[in-house]
């Protein structure tokens, strides 16, 4: 159980090194720049390695008036929970370190905990600004969990069962048996809804309010330093990538080969979901690169008058085409 | 209604657009070039450090009154009868030592209007752009080939002289020509 538990976190600890790398390559080249070039030699590919070194070694600061119990518990909760959520995803068909019967149903809730994390950065900065950022975070994270938790119950009438091993077995044989292709077009509607409302849970633009750099320094956690601030960092790419690898389980297959047969097998599992969680990393990276950030308002309208109506329609299509089915 | 309908479907649109055009600038070869590894060529007339040929300079002081920020020190000795200090390359006659020609390159902006005025074209700008020093004082560029000793003893020769001067002229009474027909010298 202990191999189980550590596994995720390896794996989170190296992809987020090499998401560091990608993210900063992909943002300089969109912008026709070279970016990182200088350390470790070949386009810099040592930088992230180096930032990591840097960020362990800087030097704790606390602001005068802060609650610190909470200042230092937060940055705790927030990635603790994060990494939580990955003890329910399905790597192979082998490795799945909780096969719970409740699967997706315990992601959504401890996804919801990095709420508590952020508040308790905001305010227990004792920075009006982050208390700013915090709060908008906490309106945008809540709001954005409707419209993801209704796409996710789509996904869930159409499996029928919330184990997200289950969820991946049923998509087995092949590129047209992945629930996406299910049900024409609602399910692809399905999908557009839960990838924009898992792009603001895990407060990437264009919705990163909270974070918002040029407008509140850096939002929730701008008091923040050293190990701390790397757990935020580490944090929010856990995230990128746990919402991507569950768009993959519940849209895409997970760790089905879309050839069916052809190079499929437990080893080939886990080339399969990285493959496909880092390809959803990859556009979340380039939408970040493309789309200006909306402002709060817009961001609410999105969610309460776009995403959650078309989301009821969706579920209620669906579910009625599948029980006349 | 429609409106609303419409909406949606011009920011799925739009989204789209935008992605395909940051994907195609993924591919686009990078504008920015690797200083210090790579150094971009600058047009021929650029305008950077100064550079002095002291064997040209004839001291006349057009560059130093010319600078806007009095950067240009020029100090000179007029040169004796005896001595002959030869002719630019331009032609002309050197009549003056030039004992210090200071320029304090941290004050220069780089103007050029010293340029124009110098008869013989003895200071121009050229491409230099990398010359950062490590103590201030460096930045003060000595063109004169004088020492601070050589320059004196050299003011000092030309104080004698000029004494040695007003000596002679002092013991030559100065004659007084009176018109006066009847007197003799």
């Amino acid at each position: 159980m202990l191999i189980a538990s550590v596994i995720p976190l390896l794996f989170i600890l190296v992809y987020a090194v090499v998401i560091l790398w990608v993210e900063i390559k992909v943002a300089s080249h969109v912008q026709d720049r070279l970016g990182y070039m200088y350390t470790g030699g070949f386009h810099g590919w040592a930088q992230p390695i180096a930032d990591l070194l840097k960020l362990l070694t800087k030097e704790h600061i606390t602001p005068v008036n802060s609650d610190k119990i909470l200042f230092t518990l937060a940055p705790v909760i927030v990635f603790a929970s994060s990494y939580a959520a990955y003890a329910a995803l399905p790597f192979t068909s082998t490795f799945i370190a909780a096969n719970l019967n409740v699967g997706v149903f315990y992601i959504i809730a401890i996804t919801s905990f990095v709420v508590i994390g952020i508040l308790m950065a905001g305010w227990s900065s004792n920075n009006k600004y982050s208390m700013l950022g915090a709060m908008r975070s906490v309106a945008q994270i809540v709001s954005y969990e409707v419209p993801t938790a209704l796409s996710i119950l789509t996904v869930i009438i159409v499996a029928g069962t919330l184990n997200l091993q289950e969820i991946c077995q049923m998509q087995s044989g092949g590129l047209f048996n992945w629930f996406i292709f299910k049900y024409p077009p609602f399910m692809f509607i399905t999908f557009l809804i839960y990838f924009t409302a898992s792009l603001a849970e895990v407060n990437r633009t264009p919705f990163d309010i909270p974070e918002a750099e040029s407008e509140l320094v850096a939002g929730y956690h701008t008091e923040y330093t050293g190990m701390k601030f790397a757990m935020f960092y580490l944090a929010e790419y856990a995230n990128m990538f746990l919402v991507s690898g569950i768009s993959a389980i519940l849209f895409f297959g997970g760790w089905n080969s879309p050839f069916g047969d052809f190079m499929s097998g437990p080893a080939w599992g886990v080339f399969w979901f990285v493959l496909k969680g880092l390809f959803f990393v990859f556009l979340q990276i380039m939408l970040r690169w493309t789309l200006p950030r909306l402002r709060v308002d817009q961001l609410m309208y999105v969610s309460w008058k776009v995403l959650t109506p078309i989301s009821f329609v969706n579920i209620f299509i669906v579910g009625l085409w599948a029980l006349l089915k | 209604m429609i409106q609303y309908f419409k909406n949606i479907f011009i920011a799925i649109r739009t989204i789209l657009v935008g992605l395909k055009l940051t994907f195609k600038h993924l591919f686009v070869r990078a504008v920015t070039i690797q200083y210090p590894d790579v150094k971009l060529k600058l047009p021929e007339r650029a305008r950077n450090r100064l550079y002095v040929n002291i064997d040209d300079c004839i001291g006349c002081r057009q560059c130093e009154m010319a600078c806007p920020v009095d950067c240009i020190t020029i100090e000179t000795v007029k040169a004796l009868p005896n001595e002959d200090l030869g002719v630019t390359s331009t032609g002309n006659k050197k009549r003056l030592w030039v004992t210090k020609f200071d320029i304090d390159i941290s004050k220069c902006c780089y103007c050029g209007l010293c340029v124009y005025p110098c008869p013989t074209e003895c200071i121009y700008m050229t491409d230099v752009y990398e010359f950062s020093e490590y103590n201030r004082h460096n930045l003060i560029y000595h063109f004169s080939n004088f020492t601070p000793e050589e320059a004196e003893l050299k003011k000092k020769q030309v104080e004698e002289f000029e004494l040695e001067q007003k000596m002679k002229k002092a013991q030559k009474p100065a004659e007084v020509s009176v018109n006066n027909p009847g007197a003799s010298s």
